[in-house]
């Protein structure tokens, strides 16, 4: 049907509502990004086919949903209304899950949430501390329905918020979102209602609304996990944020990386179409709008908002020069205003219940809430949805279950390359915009990565520099030459070769272009060094002076020794050794020569004893 | 230098149908702005890369020169100009999966496999890539092997994860 009035979205939503009430039992199968690597669709067609064979089908409503958040123990199911939370739910599980819980009534707590910090199951989801600690608003519907119905959509209240809209005027909206304090979640944090009112004045026979979706931050997937779970809620949002600056045309820039995205979203896009929730007189408010997805291509640079544009516009990536600003002058020259995935998510929460009641989550100048992708060392990856505000160390601890294998935290990377790492005295500090920045690191688009005692930092800070090295766009000089003398520094310094005046010449190098370089990838792309040179300088200095990598990650630092303890003299070392430098006889233990040794590991990989040992 | 690029026309007259389908594509975004990218996406489906027989065809039936559009292919990393291998191993090294061991990742299959990164086996079924997050960091470190995610990976499952794709 095509939906003309609001009218129409209470009827779907009553109609949706009541088919659910038919239902004894919900199975929801997660279909996020994480439990689709686990296979999700095969237990998703097991459960269908299985239901469908036991008779169950009247009962038992099989929901595919979005991401639920715990990415690592795919494929995860919930099963209401008793909300038991299974995971790593193979066809083999779920064939138990439907026999003995469904039918037989009995919850399998061994299949259940296992808490590593409790040291126990958790059968219930609402008892589990990793989502009871969450506040969802951006989330709210990820992974609680099917991510392509948008009656599901309607029936949670989709799209009151811009039928809401529509009934106020362009600057009572934004008046709406400014008192709200919502501020940019791509990182920089800037407030999102003074770019909408300068996009609302801004002169133009046509305004363009974008969406950046080019989620690069290696270790981020939270834009990632909202679209391919909740991909109406931003057309929503953009809808939204179109009227109110009076752009009829919206553009989402999605990276290729992200297939199921661009697929989940693109149906998203027609359905609405045929719905009449895309296109002219949307609720018959007069407003017309329409949104087009343009994928990208694989550079990182293509975040930066300029080199976005040009992206869009089927140009190389390279950034613009500011001023003109977007607002001004953007895409195809219209005056445009680009905002973050996140930031359009928490759009019609604002519209629909109030600025009070958004910016009574979060502290200061940092209201509502935050979605971080936990990942590294630490034992619950996956994405989370906390008040800004929260400690790092409840974050990681609480929510994330702490450090995996029993290690010692040694630090935090926030904000990607672009951001900084938190160590263990800073562990108590608000996670909130002014608080991360004092820091040295930011707040970042939401990647988290957790670094447990055997992360070297000089080979993190390395790792960073070779990344920006590989997508500098080679506009500028301080970027394209300036990170390439870091990285042969670093370069030097992991191998052994570095010197202390080095130290200071990366400072130098690396203040020159944070004040230089053109865009935002270049002025940040000094700041892993900066923030591991602050925090970690022994470190660097041990590899150094020392020459050693007190974690034993720099490989031309590290040491082989064999154990003779537990050396049985296999011979298997020294036969794959390529320099020959392993000697002993038959079942006595052997020695390897470190004057010889070129520290390639291959008798580490070779030992069947654990015998050989990293030093 | 390649059959095709050899003799345009032959190669041409072979991949009528693929030409028809790119030429369909191209109709499709003619009347939007700015399509160029969307275009190239869509040929690289379609011829598995984009040699240069491919982009003059996208120059020549969008109106832009042979240069501007091999400035803008070049640019992404997304778009390749070589043939593609049977099977394209790629190991995530982005945060996530750099901590959790990918880069022992790749020395293994660069030990298995005997070639280097971004190098194709002699009988061109495998070419070893390394890609940056690809959004799957809650499983770090992954391996993705055409368009299949494999989680969690040990240096000692890369061999078995091969054998899977020997002989398809």
């Amino acid at each position: 049907m095509r939906i003309k009035n609001v009218n129409d979205l209470k009827l779907i939503a009553d109609q949706y509502n009541a088919e659910l009430k038919k239902y004894e039992h919900t199975i929801y199968v997660c279909g996020g990004g994480g439990c689709i690597s686990s296979k999700c669709q095969d237990t998703k067609n097991f459960v269908d086919s299985y239901i469908k064979e036991q008779g169950l089908s009247d009962k038992v409503n099989v929901i595919f949903t979005g991401c639920m958040g715990t990415c690592a123990m795919g494929p995860v199911v919930l099963v209401e209304p008793e909300r038991i939370y299974y995971v790593h739910v193979t066809p083999e599980r779920a064939k138990d899950i439907i026999d003995r819980q469904i039918i037989g009534g009995e919850v399998i707590e061994e299949y259940t949430f296992f808490d590593a910090n409790l040291n126990k199951h958790i059968p219930c989801i609402d008892d589990i501390p990793f989502f009871a600690e969450q506040v969802q608003i951006v989330l709210n519907k990820c992974g609680k329905i099917p991510f392509d119905s948008i009656e599901a959509y309607i029936a949670k209240g989709g799209f009151t918020a811009v039928a809401k809209a529509f009934g106020m005027t362009q600057q009572q909206i934004i008046d709406e979102v400014t008192a709200s304090g919502l501020r940019g979640r791509g990182g920089a944090g800037f407030p999102t209602g003074i770019k909408w009112s300068a996009g609302m004045k801004a002169q133009g026979d046509r305004k363009c609304i974008v969406c950046n979706a080019d989620e690069g931050d290696p270790g981020a997937f939270m834009d990632r996990s909202a679209i391919e779970g909740d991909p109406f809620c931003l057309i929503e949002g953009m809808m939204i944020g179109g009227f109110a600056i009076g752009a009829n045309n919206g553009y989402v820039y999605c990276r290729a990386e992200y297939p199921v995205a661009v697929e989940r979203f693109n149906k998203a896009l027609d359905i609405a179409r045929e719905w009449g929730m895309l296109g002219e007189n949307i609720l018959g408010s007069g407003f017309n709008f329409d949104i087009e997805l343009r994928i990208g291509a694989g550079a990182f640079v293509c975040g930066e908002e300029t080199a976005l544009m040009n992206s869009i516009q089927g140009e190389r990536g390279e950034p613009r020069q500011k001023p003109p600003f977007p607002f001004e002058s953007g895409l195809f020259g219209c005056p445009t205003i680009i905002n973050n995935v996140e930031t359009y998510y928490n759009i019609a929460e604002i519209i629909n219940r109030g600025a009070d009641w958004f910016a009574q989550y979060g502290v200061g100048k940092s209201k509502g809430t935050k979605v971080f992708a936990l990942a590294g060392d630490v034992i619950n990856t996956g994405i989370v949805e906390v008040p800004m505000g929260m400690s790092l160390r409840k974050l990681i601890f609480e929510i994330g279950g702490g450090i995996t294998d029993g290690m010692k935290f040694k630090a935090a990377q926030m904000g990607g390359p672009s951001g900084g790492c938190i160590t263990e005295k800073n562990l108590d500090t608000s996670v909130d915009y002014e608080s991360l920045t004092a820091l040295g690191a930011i707040m970042g688009s939401g990647g988290l990565i957790v670094m447990g005692e055997n992360t070297c930092m000089v080979d993190t800070a390395r790792f960073f520099m070779q990344f920006i090295q590989d997508e500098s766009c080679g506009k500028c000089t301080p970027c394209r030459i300036g990170t390439k003398r870091m990285l042969e520094i670093l370069e030097r310094i992991t191998q052994g070769k570095g010197t202390l005046e080095d130290l200071d010449t990366l400072e130098e190098l690396s203040y020159t272009i944070k004040d230089t370089a053109m865009c935002g990838l270049g002025q940040t792309a000094p700041n892993p060094v900066l923030s591991t040179l602050a925090n970690f300088r022994d470190e660097y200095e041990a590899h150094i002076v020392g020459k050693t990598c007190p974690a034993h990650i720099c490989s031309a630092l590290a040491k082989y020794y064999i154990d003779p303890e537990k050396c049985k003299g296999c011979t298997l070392c020294a036969r794959n050794c390529p320099v020959q430098c392993i000697s002993g006889k038959v079942k006595e233990p052997h020695v390897i020569d470190q004057n010889k040794c070129i520290k390639c590991g291959a008798c580490m990989t070779n030992c069947k004893f654990g015998a050989v040992i990293k030093k | 230098m390649s059959e095709v690029a050899k003799n345009p026309s032959v190669a041409k007259e072979e991949m009528r149908a693929d030409y028809e389908k790119l030429a369909n594509v191209i109709d499709l975004y003619s009347g939007k702005e700015g399509c160029l990218i969307q275009v190239l996406h869509a040929a690289q489906e379609i011829f598995g890369y984009l040699p240069f027989e491919v982009q003059k065809y996208v120059a020549d039936n969008m109106g832009f020169s042979v240069s501007y559009v091999s400035s803008v292919s070049s640019f992404y990393s997304f778009f390749s100009t070589t043939p593609r291998t049977k099977h394209d191993v790629k190991v995530c090294l982005g945060t996530a999966c750099y901590v959790r061991g990918g880069k022992l990742l790749i020395e293994k299959l660069q030990e298995i496999l005997g070639i280097g990164v971004g190098e194709a086996t002699a009988d061109n079924v495998f070419s070893i890539h390394v890609t940056r997050c690809v959004g799957a960091c809650g499983l770090a470190p992954v391996v993705v092997v055409d368009d299949d995610v494999y989680k969690q990976v040990k240096p000692g499952d890369i061999a078995g994860i091969l054998d899977q794709y020997r002989g398809k």
